[in-house]
């Protein structure tokens, strides 16, 4: 395996090369949203330029050309997650869409009152709030893995939290408050000797490891483009294709159809029937761009390099006076969780930031995970490739400038 | 560190390390909640009426430096005040702080409140020092309804 360079690479990132309040941009935000290299802007605006047109209509050049290309970042997409067949990538907007949409013809079709669903109190609310709403309106009932009160979620006692009511189970595969890996391969297992199907929000996890949908074994897959170095505005949900092919279409439109008469409509295979309407053709284009990109940094050296940068920040971080890390530090992958006893997270971003350093202050959209830590909230610094030893030092420089001004 | 000075004035460090009137009013006349849905501040705030005047004020609640320091000196300054008073004091101390950076506000009627002017170079933070006014607000209102920041 190549070990990676972050100090070349992030020289393929324009805008690191920025500063905010006259200082060199640290960009310790990725978890919200990674920055893009040069490939992926110059893919886009060069599909613009020179390519663009609808796809899967036109029998002109140009809208032969755009199929092909979009249709070959599906096959692009399935490769990197080892999907076994193109067909089961499906386009959405992001992971948000992606797991709504399994809500809505997946759950819809078929869960019913008094059916249960299995997530985890560590969800990303785009992991939570669309089976809420889906349960309220069939009757159905969540149930959850718990978190214990260091911020790991409790396997011991899954068994019970299976029912013959079970229909499926919907599990983060990293947090992105704490930044854990969960322990999915476990949960997996669990619900595939009940034969129950298992969701996986990947949103954390896919931008940071390799990820082989086949050998997980889930059903469904769910991450955004734009975490992965790639365009906001498109997501990905991996599907099985057996399921795939059973679940009804969600939105109605072009393009999902078959035929079409003023009474009925036979609808398109997957993954097209779940594609309705002109999809975001130009970041399908970047989010191929991004993938060719990481592909040839490779995963593996992705993954390596994330967890050296995160054992300095945990070394570095360990060592600041009131300082508190969230979950275990041997869990976690991409992201730092943190409280300081002398400033609340806000008022911490507001002073890094004006040291450059860009970090996440907050709930993390992930109140729940919030309440059962007994916090109103925390700062959160995510690292990627592109970040290095300096970025951390400049970080805990930071810090030190809240202990300045906050200690008495 | 100068506009973080200005931000971060000694008064505010202060109240919001040690904030005023940090109390429940079991026997309150008027009480509103307001929450800050974007970074889970809250905070609850009790008026305790004589007639027309503010007799007692304290609130309860978890925040930043900012809306803490914010709820404190507030309960501070609007005791003994009338309500129409009060609304005047809110309008004059959401017009300073939502105020473009560079325009000269009539910062004389806030008196010591006018420390929270600093704000106006933090967009991302207006919210957090106007928390505890839209809280007022709903009090003064009897709103049923919590303040919303958003």
């Amino acid at each position: 395996m190549e070990t990676l360079d972050p100090k070349r690479l992030r020289a393929d990132f324009p805008v690191l090369g920025r500063s905010v309040h006259g200082k060199p941009l640290v960009f310790l935000d990725s978890a919200a949203s990674a920055q893009k290299p040069a490939a992926v802007i110059s893919a886009m605006s060069e599909f613009y330029e020179s390519e663009y047109s609808n796809i899967h209509r036109g029998v002109h050049e140009l809208s032969a050309r755009a199929t092909q290309a979009f249709e070959n970042v599906r096959k692009k997409v399935g490769r990197f997650i080892g999907a076994g067949d193109s067909a089961e990538i499906v386009f959405t907007r992001g992971t948000t869409e992606s797991i709504n949409l399994v809500a809505q013809s997946f759950g819809r079709a078929e869960i019913s009152a008094g059916d249960e669903i299995l997530l985890t109190a560590m969800e990303h609310h785009s992991n939570l709030v669309p089976w809420q709403m889906l349960a309220k309106e069939k009757g159905a009932r969540l149930r959850f893995i718990p978190m214990d009160e260091s911020g790991s979620l409790k396997i011991s006692g899954l068994e019970p939290l299976f029912s013959d009511r079970t229909r499926l189970v919907t599990v983060g595969h990293v947090s992105n408050a704490l930044g854990n890996l969960q322990p999915v391969e476990a949960i997996i297992a669990e619900a595939k000797r009940r034969g129950v199907p298992v969701l996986v929000d990947g949103a954390q996890a896919v931008p940071h490891m390799p990820v082989d949908v086949r050998k997980l074994n889930c059903d469904f897959y769910a991450f955004s483009g734009h975490k992965l170095y790639g365009p906001s505005g498109i997501g990905v949900l991996y599907g099985r294709r057996e399921l795939l092919e059973k679940m009804p279409p969600w939105q109605g439109g072009g393009d999902m159809i078959r035929s079409v008469t003023l009474e009925e409509t036979s609808y398109n295979d997957p993954p097209w029937k779940f594609e309705a309407g002109t999809p975001a053709i130009a970041e399908v284009i970047g989010l191929g761009a991004a993938l060719d990109y990481l592909d040839k940094i490779g995963m593996e050296a992705v993954h390596a390099y994330g967890r050296e940068i995160m054992d300095y920040a945990q070394e570095r971080l360990s060592a600041q006076p009131g300082l508190r890390t969230l979950a275990e530090a041997s869990e976690r992958i991409g992201a730092v969780s943190f409280l300081m006893d002398e400033a609340h997270p806000h008022d911490i971003a507001t002073i890094l930031d004006r040291e450059g350093v860009a970090v996440r202050a907050g709930h993390h959209c992930a109140q729940p995970v919030m309440d059962g830590l007994g916090i109103s909230g925390s700062t959160r610094a995510s690292f990627s490739f592109y970040n290095t030893r300096e970025d951390v030092d400049a970080l805990i420089a930071g810090l030190d400038k809240v202990r300045e001004l906050f200690g008495e | 560190m100068s506009e973080l000075r200005d931000l971060y004035q000694e008064v505010i460090l202060d109240h919001g390390r040690r904030p005023r009137n940090f109390r429940a009013i079991e026997d309150a006349d008027l009480k509103a909640e307001g929450h800050n849905p974007l970074c889970g501040d809250k905070l609850t705030l009790y008026i305790k009426l004589d007639g027309d005047r503010v007799a007692d004020l304290s609130f309860e609640g978890s925040g930043c430096a900012i809306s803490t320091a914010s709820a404190s000196m507030l309960t501070g300054i609007l005791v003994g005040k009338t309500e129409t008073e009060a609304r005047e004091i809110l309008a004059a101390f959401v017009e300073m702080a939502t105020a473009p950076v560079d325009s000269k506000s009539d910062e004389g009627r806030l008196g010591k409140l006018a420390v929270f002017a600093g704000v106006r170079e933090f967009p991302m933070r207006v919210k957090c020092a106007t928390l505890s006014w839209h809280t007022l607000e709903s009090a003064l209102d009897r709103s049923k309804e919590a303040a919303r920041t958003e």
